[in-house]
């Protein structure tokens, strides 16, 4: 044992440099930790855009397509859900799309690429349930409105082009994925134009 | 010949770990309130559920498969195929409906008697990560067997995640680990379920009982059993030996050693627990769809959503409050401030006098309608919400979230009962 008096400053500097070079090392391990929970290669490739065939869906009718694990509706609107649609301003959060929930290209009066054909991810804004497509009995939750979407699970409202109405938990309209018309009736969901 | 062989083995282990040191510090000279009642059983019993949490996990993940493709398959092979796999598997799923029966039980406890207040303020936090643990530990644990209930009960909770703004769905995806619950979400779920959150649970209950042993145990006086150096009569201190590290410093009163006492009356109190534990395990092991939910009886889909997601019973009081309110972010605001304001109860109670029994009328009042409030939000919870609903669950928010305000405000200069100088019984 030497004793040579204890040089408190130096130990101070030694403690404290150690320490934060340790700190830094620390952070540094915790990378991949936090980055190992991060979507996989495997479930990013499974993200991958999806075609739909429209040309068999009959008026009215829904048909549902798996995009990222997602419902994706694609609604056949007919001429009389159209007209109502634009009678229902006074009642809807977000009437106007101001909200960014749907690309440029279906910021519009009915949310679409083309009126008669509607398309959006089946996921309520609130907490993710999936709403319950009401053809012809909408009007037992709003009057007057004889088609809209219903989540059984807080009772959120949205129309026929997946505006949410007012005085439900759901903040948003429904989110209006990228997508585009291959041809007359093929559309491609999870791309924009241009982009595949 | 033999006591000379155990007491030389003891002698033995006691050379090298403190063994009767401790055992005599925190069980045969602990000096424990000799007025305890009813209410001081929850926490043994919060213990031995535990245990059962442990053992029978540990057991089922012996035959559990965690993949998205087996999970629901091999619950149903659990329950089908390996011998006594339902009983298992029902002592882990009643055990975790106990679990928070018993813990929401021995918070009330503390809840009268001032057991959260100085100087057991770290006591009453580490219980209360205890709880936030827990709930997290039954959630994750919920998702594992895979069936509809269970994907879209963590769908709704993790998109409450979703509402912290700019991160929000960066976050949510990070948790999930995919643009969906899928096998990534359930196999990191189950991770923390078997590993991280029980190794959490088991050190957060070690100091609990350190803190607790720290400073000895509230009683339903709320009168402290140690006192000042030399301030006790003989008559006052009792018949027992307690260790030095209490009567050293501290004249001890009224307190019994708790073995062989307490953990006699705990034995007797485990039994009543068993009865009720094993009429619900053996006869009403679903509850009735409240401790296991019918839609879990169909594997997840995640096209096709249950008609009425109603979370387990013990998180319904919380998501009532979520409900109640109209807009996301401050419905999340709240639901999480309904658990972070119990944290902050050993500050709120400003009140010098501990236990219900010598408080004023203000305090009891405040404590029936916050519990009532509580049940009310607690029922609501596992109901299709209505407006006459929503509006119920937005008065009884206001109670819950009045009792700490109101608690505030009258504890500072509470009219009090005298206290008695020595404990009740």
């Amino acid at each position: 044992m030497s004793n040579v008096p204890v040089n408190s400053g130096r130990r101070k500097f030694l403690t404290l440099t150690t320490g934060v070079v340790g700190a830094v090392g620390a952070a540094a391990v915790a990378v991949p930790f936090v980055k190992s929970w991060s979507p996989s290669e495997k479930a990013k490739a499974a993200g991958a855009p999806v075609s739909v065939d429209i040309s068999k869906i009959q008026p009215g009718q829904l048909i549902r397509v798996e995009w990222r694990g997602k419902p994706v509706w694609v609604v056949s609107r007919t001429q009389k859900v159209i007209e109502e649609l634009a009678t229902l301003d006074s009642k809807l959060r977000d009437p106007e799309s101001k909200e960014p929930q749907q690309p440029e290209y279906a910021t519009n009066a009915g949310r679409s690429l083309k009126p008669d054909l509607f398309l959006a991810v089946g996921i309520c804004t609130h907490l993710g349930c999936s709403p319950t497509y009401l053809p012809d009995s909408f009007n037992e939750q709003v009057e007057g409105v004889e088609s809209g979407f219903f989540c059984p699970c807080h009772g959120s409202k949205f129309d026929m082009a997946g505006r949410v109405f007012q005085n439900v938990p759901a903040p948003l309209n429904l989110v209006i994925p990228p997508h585009y018309y291959v041809d007359e009736t093929n559309i491609l969901i999870g791309v924009d134009k241009g982009d595949a | 010949m033999l006591k000379k062989l155990v007491m030389g083995g003891i002698d033995w282990i006691d050379t090298r770990i403190p063994m009767t040191e401790t055992w005599n510090k925190h069980l045969a000279q602990y000096p424990t309130p000799v007025n305890f009642n009813f209410w001081y059983f929850f926490g043994s019993l919060a213990m031995l559920v535990l245990v059962n949490q442990l053992l029978t996990g540990i057991w089922l993940t012996m035959h559990y498969n965690p993949s998205a493709a087996g999970a629901f398959a091999s619950v149903e092979y659990i329950m089908r195929d390996v011998p006594y796999g339902w009983l298992l598997r029902y002592m882990h799923s009643t055990g975790a409906s106990a679990f928070f029966v018993v813990v929401y039980l021995h918070m009330f406890r503390g809840l009268i008697y001032g057991s959260y207040q100085k100087p057991r303020e770290l006591i009453w936090i580490f219980g209360m990560l205890i709880f936030l643990v827990l709930m997290a530990e039954a959630f994750m644990g919920y998702l594992l067997p895979w069936g509809q209930m269970s994907f879209w009960g963590a769908q709704v909770i993790i998109s409450l995640f979703g509402a912290i703004p700019i991160i929000g769905d960066d976050l949510t995806l990070w948790i999930r680990g995919d643009y969906v619950i899928s096998g990534a979400t359930l196999n990191r779920f189950f991770a923390l379920h078997v590993v991280a959150l029980p190794l959490a649970l088991v050190a957060l209950v070690f100091l609990h009982i350190v803190a607790l042993h720290e400073v000895g145990s509230n009683n339903p006086d709320g009168v402290e059993i140690k006192r000042k150096k030399g301030s006790a009569t003989e008559e006052e201190k009792g018949q027992f030996t307690f260790h030095k590290q209490y009567s050293g410093k501290k004249d001890i009163v009224d307190a019994i050693p708790f073995h062989p006492y307490f953990t006699v009356k705990d034995i007797m109190g485990v039994s009543f627990f068993l009865i009720c534990f094993c009429a619900v395990l053996f006869f009403i092991p679903e509850g009735g769809g409240y401790l296991l939910e019918a839609p879990n009886f169909e594997a997840a889909n995640g096209l096709k959503t249950p008609d009425h997601i109603a979370p387990v019973w013990y998180y319904t009081p919380y998501y009532a409050i979520l409900r109640a309110i109209p807009d996301k972010l401050i419905g999340v605001v709240f639901f999480g401030g309904s658990i972070a304001i119990l944290f902050l109860l050993p500050w709120l109670d400003r009140c010098k006098v501990k236990s219900i029994r010598y408080r004023s009328w203000k305090h009891k009042l405040n404590i029936t309608q916050f519990i009532i409030c509580f049940i009310v939000l607690g029922v609501l919870g596992t109901l299709v919400a209505t407006p006459l609903y929503t509006l119920i669950a937005q008065i009884a928010s206001v109670g819950y979230f009045g009792f700490f305000i109101a608690l505030f405000i009258y504890s500072k200069n509470e009219k009090t009962k005298p206290l008695p100088t020595r404990l009740t019984h």
